[in-house]
């Protein structure tokens, strides 16, 4: 079973205070943490438990710059035995991005390729679904369990409202991966450092033959969302606003 | 020139997104001044065309007893000639289960631009324009895409309110299903959904209800003794039961509970759309959250900016006995 994991590193925006950058087409990075998108790091754990139970080996691979070779050296940490980068082509949009996968991924014979659902940034979602057309590959999206026999994967898909439903593929196929799936695995200051010494292979993406086309999509302007009707912040010491929502508790519950 | 507007169904019933889509579908078709339809792939259909017909300017039904369940392989390649003979300015979708699976696909194999996740749409001298919510809710991206004569777009739930019914009915077309055979390579098994092992929380008239942000399942305690007090059901955020710090039952979210109690506590929640998409049927919203730019106070009535650990403390206190 060779199974390649698709993985971005992302800015960590959480409780962060964003600004936008002076061209208004991004936020402002420079000062922002980085790390493995959330989606991508249950990828690689579920990646590492198929390859434990099936034999084969996993690929991680991310379309990306020089400074994410941290995260594929924590993905190695995380059981990955190889890792490949290929520079992000200019004004890539997702398409770009499935296209330039496309062919790092084509003549490498994996039997299943995981991704993560979506990325945290900008959650487009549409990595793994379109790889998957363009290898003529099956595929399933938001998936919470995994399955091999054989030549065939039954998989659990995530729905609305706390449904499941079961699918049955043909392999070679391509999984988007649900948070959630199995349970994050520690990963130890031994593993970082063993990690270091694996080797990252560099590609460049002109010499995969990427199409120098233009993207199908640009962003054009990034802005705060409309201030709409925004919460009562309740104003004073721990002790005071606790007295406060105590208050607002036994009004709204009609106990007062 | 029409605007495709593809209906979700599943176990017999439309989905409400479905006339979210519509809406958005009919807005945009007003713009331009073309038509809105309604795309129905079904397997037993005619509830569900009476259903569309009261919403949409004209609905397009393909019957096919594969259409039971929802199969993207099928629909694809359905879509795709219904794309290949109507030419649609515009396919779309809801940013859903379904049309995660399929728009990216679909987009692949017609080559027409894709925009997923769209929280507005619009057309600007024929080229599509997109508003979308990035960065957890932080941010928002104008995005323009590259001139085609199509595209396909998901668009988010709960952001296009649907229009209501109207008496006048809209025109059913039927054709004929270019289906051959069936997708062996994708086969729809069975539904599964686990049983209600603890309280319902849909049913709850208070819900305190955390997330990751409370840090670790050690806090959980002094949470649940406030949930007591108040004689409130413990809930939660994603992030929490894939932690596994909750049981599934527990989640409040587009993939869990929709809840509409009286009062809901969030608490170390950032508000997520697929969280606050489940919570806006609550009458009273109070937040507790550090972060000042958390989602969740646009939602909130009533917000309290400070870590959970410097309140818990004094609202157990003062909660204590109120019940």
């Amino acid at each position: 079973m060779n199974i390649a994991v698709c993985v971005k590193r992302v800015p960590n925006t959480e409780e962060a205070d964003l600004s936008i950058e002076r061209a208004g087409k991004d936020i402002a990075k420079d000062h922002l943490p980085f790390r493995l998108n959330d989606w991508d790091g249950y990828a690689v754990r579920e990646a590492a438990l198929l390859r434990d139970k099936h034999g084969g080996d996993v690929t991680v691979i991310t379309v990306g710059p020089e400074e994410s070779k941290e995260v594929l050296t924590r993905c190695l940490a995380m059981g990955a035995d190889r890792a490949l980068r290929i520079e992000e082509p200019k004004a890539a949009d997702g398409r770009l991005i499935v296209e330039t996968l496309f062919r790092v991924v084509k003549d490498r014979s994996f039997d299943l390729i995981l991704t993560g659902v979506q990325t945290e940034d900008d959650n487009w979602g549409q990595v793994g679904v379109s790889l998957a057309q363009m290898l003529g590959f099956s595929h399933a999206s938001i998936v919470t369990d995994i399955d091999i026999v054989t030549d065939r994967v039954t998989v659990r898909r995530e729905l609305e409202g706390g449904i499941d439903e079961v699918l049955n593929l043909a392999l070679p196929a391509v999984l988007t991966i649900q948070t959630g799936i199995n349970e994050p695995g520690y990963v130890s200051l031994m593993d970082i450092l063993d990690a270091e010494d694996k080797e990252i292979i560099d590609l460049d993406f002109r010499e995969i033959g990427v199409p120098d086309a233009p993207p199908d999509t640009r962003v054009d302007a990034v802005f705060f969302p409309p201030v709409g009707k925004m919460a009562e912040i309740l104003k004073g010491n721990p002790e005071e606003v606790a007295a406060r929502l105590t208050e607002i508790v036994k009004k709204a519950a009609g106990r007062s | 020139m029409e605007i495709f507007a593809l209906a979700e169904h599943r176990q017999g019933r439309i989905r409400d997104v479905t006339y979210e889509v519509l809406a958005a579908g009919e807005k945009l078709a007003l713009d331009l001044g073309v038509a809105c339809t309604a795309v129905l792939l079904g397997a037993d259909v005619v509830d569900f065309s009476r259903d569309l017909a009261a919403r949409a300017s004209k609905v397009l039904i393909v019957e096919d007893s594969r259409f039971e369940d929802f199969n993207s392989v099928l629909y694809q390649r359905v879509l795709s000639f219904l794309i290949a003979t109507h030419k649609p300015v515009l396919t779309l979708m809801g940013h859903t289960a379904l049309g995660i699976d399929l728009a990216p696909s679909l987009s692949v194999e017609t080559g027409l631009p894709l925009v997923t996740d769209c929280i507005d749409l619009s057309f600007e001298s024929k080229r599509l324009k997109a508003v979308r919510s990035i960065y957890g809710g932080k941010i928002h991206a104008a995005v323009s895409l590259r001139e085609s004569e199509g595209y396909v777009a998901t668009v988010r739930p709960g952001v296009f309110a649907p229009a209501p019914a109207r008496d006048e009915k809209a025109g059913v077309v039927f054709e004929a299903s270019p289906l051959q055979s069936g997708a062996p390579g994708k086969r729809f098994v069975e539904y599964i959904e686990a049983p209600l092992m603890g309280e319902d929380i849909t049913q709850a008239e208070i819900i305190v209800s955390i997330g990751q942000g409370i840090g670790g399942p050690e806090h959980i305690p002094a949470i649940e003794e406030v949930a007591k007090n108040l004689g409130a059901v413990l809930a939660c955020s994603r992030p929490v039961v894939d932690r596994d710090w909750l049981p599934k039952e527990r989640q409040v979210g587009i993939s869990g509970k929709t809840v509409k109690p009286k009062i809901y506590l969030a608490i170390g929640i950032s508000g997520a759309f697929q969280h606050v998409t489940a919570i806006r049927g609550s009458e009273t919203i109070i937040a507790i959250n550090r972060d000042p730019r958390a989602p969740i106070f646009s939602v909130a009535d009533y917000g309290i900016v400070d870590s959970f650990q410097n309140v818990i403390p004094f609202l157990r206190e003062k909660t204590a006995g109120i019940k």
